[in-house]
């Protein structure tokens, strides 16, 4: 017996299971208010998931919202936030779309189809906005390294990762692999995805049009990850493993292509009004979306969907994450077209529905009416909440704790310093993630022009003239810890400083803010201050940002995970031929530090090994970051610098060793003067970079860097002949001034054996 | 008038966009075919690009080889016409026993991405006439069922009849017996690659410009024919 | 009704890694003595009516031609009617 709007009408005190599906007393009381009755176990059903933290953003929208009032102004947005992702203008008639979402918990449950399903899912919100993707990218996060659950997960994840996007045919182009105890249960999976297209080819979610019709195309529609966006993304796990688990998602890569190609086709062809892809909430989410944001009204036959389990009973299928479907407005004169396309390309395409100006929307199952509600209610006007937020008793004793020269005792002699250098390079965060990046396609499409381990990926957009884009996202979270507000921003000007390394020009900015419990005063105040200082951080810098996503709820028992608000850059450079890449190539070539390094451990790798987090991340200097950004975008457009590479974890020594190795070229360094060899080597101040120039444009780049008032000091040559006099005839060798040598094979060496031994050859 | 070289998209084909780049610089023009479509246009020379036609249900493809493109391929290439697998490509070749032998999941389990180093083998082939013999090369390696197998027989006949036409220099990546690399027919004009020929022909985008020689040599043979 | 039920492994002489892995999974999880493992594929084939003459060889061909690649795949045959 069906639970239609009329028996609800007749019985509206029969018990139903709102806390079961997540929902709070006061929201469930929220529901009749709205429906002037109790709502039927199908519009129970939407508004659990719809209202779940992760489709609602209700613990966050209130922070979010300086994104929007903090927004600098600018030009170059042509889709804000609120769409599924944001579009920004590139120039030349072509346009950029680009968003990092979160499958965290997910991910833990079941890594490959977790990892797998949440390239996809990033991967549809760029074609509903009418964009081709052309590349993706992966912050990873995972307990420690040696740890056996990540041992279990890891492996998984990047496989599923490969596998998916492998078979989508999109270079992964960068991303992060980061080891903390913090994440030790709660590994973070972040997915990115960069599309292009021409302005005209924009497309929203809306329906528009009364009488126009609304098709369901892609797989069919089965039991996958019912109830998973409410409680996965609502529940923390306890210590004794998860309390729920619902059937996990499961992708098939192959689909997705396919939509991709059926949906670019029909969106090429004009035969599109609105789209909306289907994610967390599926159904429920795109056709009160797609109502809400159109003419305001839809009516929709629930038991016309195609079903790969005949058993689903219509809160599931309203419920079900089934991948890989989308949902089109079509007007009834090329619905023919339409269908003949998605024939042509073997997907699956039913209409389900058409577009009313009732302002509700209304479904039916067998002819009887099962939800009737209005959409905005569903889709954007659910529950905002304010949580109480307050400083942690903790912090303050933790920013105190500073790691001085007394509090931590420093490498000081050769042998000390030359030690940790090999430490950091091996050690797991540092090392080469070529174990990871290798289960990678990098070279699809063909237009790839920098990838991992360069600081930024970059992608050619137009064959013809070369305009292209780079992208990078960052994230510290030790930084963030010590300061939430500091942490943020620090994220951003690592991102804002390894796009114009590359030689681009830093243009909007996408975020993935991965916290806590949000029902923990604690955590809530990490978040207002990571938000408020990413909005304040996108202000100075005059980039906006355009879109990202939350993910709440990381944390096992009381221990939240760090704050982690990973930040996504992305720039333009008019010629890809100008890029900078890292590694140094001539002799005599020489090599400079721009930017003032400061006695700044706090947080540091070097500190993180030995087993120290305390005091205040490094300062920010936003008028530094862009000078250098501008003198860097400027070097790489005149053809001044050969190379250049960002300096961040690890600080110089780890740096210089990474464009050793890149080279696979020798090079002789000095400390400057004044300042002490292991502050010089590896303290992480920020809006610093390493810059290779050749002889002849030694003079026209120093001259523009005093001009500006930039630092810039010369403290290196690129020498591949040093081998012979510093007794490894034969090898490329690195020499640091008196204090030590190294030759470039035994860092390889160093650098190079830590993952596959720890995860398998 | 220039040469004309079909590529073929099948559903799931990843690379047919990168193969038909690399015939343009090599100076031809790409055609696209459709694996619904048994026409095959008058091209000259047909390439099988990479991806994961169908998904690789069932097996790597299996499906693809009854499409109907596919047959008109097969029937051509007994008869002269110039084909190249590349990766999924080369599956397709080896399930239309077109090629002998078979390729199976890489030995160490993971899909593997890396500049590789080849030693072109064979000449003779109208895909590798460029190249000069034993010439050293690094073009990119991408996939997860890169392992090519045969029987001894099959293998020691390959290498007698100088059909093996590249092998994997600096270890082997996947576990192919006797580190083949590609293999042709016995006519030579029918050629298996593993590796991506196509993704090294620019400076900017490849590690190296060496993939050329394989698109610039079937034009010579083209050239000669008519 | 017949159900045919196909399956499929690779030749012994083939190499193996999946099933090589799962002989050491199964080792480490505590099944001790596991001399080999071979990972295959079933195919269940639910048809109409028996499954005798043309068709049986039909099905016999595809067996041998679709369902497994004779290059490197062995495959056995069986029918429930």
């Amino acid at each position: 017996m069906i639970d239609s709007v009329d028996i609800a009408q007749e019985n509206p005190d029969a018990s139903q299971p709102w806390a079961e599906l997540g929902l709070k007393q006061d929201e469930y009381e929220s529901i009749k208010q709205i429906l002037g009755r109790r709502p039927t176990s199908s519009e129970l059903a939407m508004y659990s998931v719809m209202w779940s933290e992760h489709c609602s953003y209700k613990s966050s929208k209130v922070h979010l919202r300086q994104f929007g009032e903090k927004a600098p102004k600018t030009d170059i947005l042509l889709v804000g936030i609120g769409e599924n992702a944001g579009v920004v203008d590139i120039g030349a008639g072509w346009a950029v779309t680009f968003k990092v979402e979160s499958h965290n918990h997910p991910s833990y449950v079941e890594p490959y189809q977790g990892a797998a399903t949440g390239v996809g899912g990033i991967v549809r919100d760029i074609i509903s906005m009418g964009a081709r993707p052309i590349a993706v990218m992966d912050p990873l996060r995972f307990g420690p390294a040696d740890a056996p659950d990540t041992r279990r997960v890891l492996p998984g994840v990047v496989a599923g990762i490969g596998g998916y996007g492998n078979c989508l045919g999109l270079p992964n182009i960068g991303g992060e692999l980061v080891f903390d105890e913090s994440y030790a249960g709660n590994p973070l999976v972040n997915a990115l995805c960069v599309g292009s297209m021409k302005h005209e080819d924009i497309h929203l979610a809306s329906a528009k049009g009364v009488g126009n019709l609304v098709v369901l195309y892609g797989a069919r529609t089965g039991g996958d990850g019912i109830g998973g966006v409410s409680v996965l993304a609502s529940e923390t796990f306890d210590a004794d493993g998860p309390a729920k688990r619902p059937s996990v998602q499961v992708g098939d890569p192959f689909m997705e292509k396919l939509l991709i190609e059926a949906t670019l086709e029909v969106l090429h062809a004009g035969l599109v009004e609105g789209i909306q892809d289907l994610g967390g909430a599926g159904i429920s989410c795109a056709t009160s979306e797609l109502a809400s944001n159109g003419e305001g009204g839809m009516h929709v036959y629930l038991d016309r969907v195609l079903l790969r389990d005949a058993s689903l009973s219509p809160e599931e299928i309203l419920m079900s994450e089934s991948q890989e479907r989308m949902c089109a407005v079509v007007t009834p004169e090329k619905i023919d077209d339409f269908m003949a396309l998605c024939k042509k390309w073997d997907v699956e395409a039913v209409v389900i529905g058409e577009v009313t100006d009732t302002g509700r929307l209304v479904i039916e199952w067998h002819g009887e009416i099962i939800v009737d509600v209005p959409p905005r209610s569903v889709a954007h006007d659910g529950p905002v909440y304010e949580r109480p937020f307050h400083r942690p008793s903790w912090q303050d004793a933790l920013q105190a704790d500073t790691p001085t020269a007394q509090r931590l005792a420093r490498p000081s002699t050769p042998e000390e310093l030359k030690q940790t250098l090999l430490d950091l390079i091996s050690s797991p965060n540092l090392a080469s993630k070529s174990w990871v990046t290798s289960q990678y396609d990098r070279y699809v499409m063909g237009n790839t022009i920098l990838a991992q381990p360069e600081d930024a990926g970059m992608i050619r957009v137009d064959e013809e003239s070369g305009l292209g884009v780079a992208i990078s996202t960052d994230c510290n979270s030790r930084f963030a810890k010590l300061d939430p507000y500091a942490g943020a921003q620090l994220a951003l000007v690592e991102s804002y400083r390894n796009i114009s390394v590359a030689g681009a020009k830093p243009l909007a900015v996408t975020n993935c803010l991965n916290f806590g419990s949000p029902e923990d005063p604690e955590v809530m105040w990490q978040f207002s201050q990571a938000t408020t200082g990413l909005a304040d951080g996108c202000r100075e810098l005059g980039i906006p940002v355009t879109g990202g996503n939350v993910s709440f709820y990381n944390q096992t028992g009381d221990i939240a995970i760090n704050p982690t608000p990973v930040v996504g850059v992305l720039g333009v450079i008019d010629d890809v031929d100008r890029r900078t890449p890292m590694a140094w190539e001539d002799d005599g070539d020489l090599i400079y530090i721009l930017g003032d390094t400061f006695d700044e451990f706090a947080g540091s790798e070097w500190a993180h090994l030995r087993g120290h987090l305390g005091g205040l991340p490094p300062k920010v200097n936003f008028a530094q970051e862009r000078l250098l950004s501008e003198i860097m975008v400027a070097a790489s457009r005149d053809g001044m610098i050969t190379a250049a590479h960002d300096v961040s974890d690890g600080g110089v020594g780890v740096a210089i060793t990474e464009m050793a190795l890149r080279a696979n070229t020798g090079a002789r360094f000095w400390i400057p003067d004044n300042i002490d060899p292991f502050v010089f080597l590896f303290a992480e101040s920020t809006a610093r970079a390493i810059a290779v120039i050749a002889r002849t444009e030694e003079l026209r780049f120093t001259e523009m860097c005093a001009a500006r008032g930039l630092s810039a000091t010369r403290f290196g040559v690129v020498d591949s002949g040093l081998g012979i006099d510093s007794g490894y005839p034969g090898e490329q060798v690195i020499v640091i001034d008196s204090l030590f040598t190294f030759t470039v094979g035994e860092l390889r060496e160093a650098h190079e054996a830590t993952l596959p031994a720890l995860f398998g050859g | 008038m220039d040469a004309r070289i079909g590529v073929v998209t099948f559903p799931g084909s990843l690379d047919d966009a990168d193969a038909a780049r690399a015939i343009r610089i090599a100076g031809a023009t790409p055609v696209a075919l459709w694996h619904g479509d048994a026409d095959l246009h008058n091209v000259d020379a047909v390439v099988l690009p990479g991806g994961f036609s169908y998904g690789d249900y069932l097996r790597c493809g299996a499906i693809a080889k009854f499409a109907p493109v596919m047959s008109l391929i097969i029937e051509k290439a007994q008869v002269g016409l110039p084909v190249l697998g590349i990766c999924n490509g080369f599956q397709i070749l080896c399930e239309s026993h077109l090629l002998p032998g078979a390729l199976t999941r890489n030995d160490h389990q993971h899909f593997i991405c890396r500049d590789q180093k080849l030693r072109i083998e064979s000449t003779e082939t109208l895909w590798t006439r460029d190249f000069s013999p034993g010439q050293e090369i690094v073009i990119p390696l991408k996939n997860g069922e890169g392992g090519y197998v045969a029987s001894e027989v099959t293998l020691d006949e390959l290498f007698a009849e100088n059909r093996v036409v590249a092998t994997y220099l600096g270890g082997n990546p996947n576990g192919s017996y006797r580190d083949i690399a590609g293999i042709s027919n016995k006519a030579g004009n029918v050629v298996g690659l593993m590796p991506h020929p196509e993704h090294a022909v620019e400076a900017l985008t490849g590690p190296t410009t060496d993939g050329i020689p394989f698109f610039t040599s079937v034009l010579k043979s083209l050239v000669g024919a008519s | 009704m017949a159900r045919v039920v196909v399956n499929v492994a690779l030749k012994p002489e083939i190499l193996d890694p999946q099933g090589r892995a799962v002989q050491g999974a199964l080792g480490r999880l505590g099944l001790t003595g596991v001399s080999d493992v071979r990972q295959g594929k079933q195919f269940i084939i639910d048809l109409d009516g028996a499954l005798e003459g043309e068709r049986a060889e039909v099905m016999q061909k595809l067996a041998g031609e679709l369902l497994s690649n004779p290059v490197i795949e062995d495959f056995t045959l069986t029918v429930e009617n």
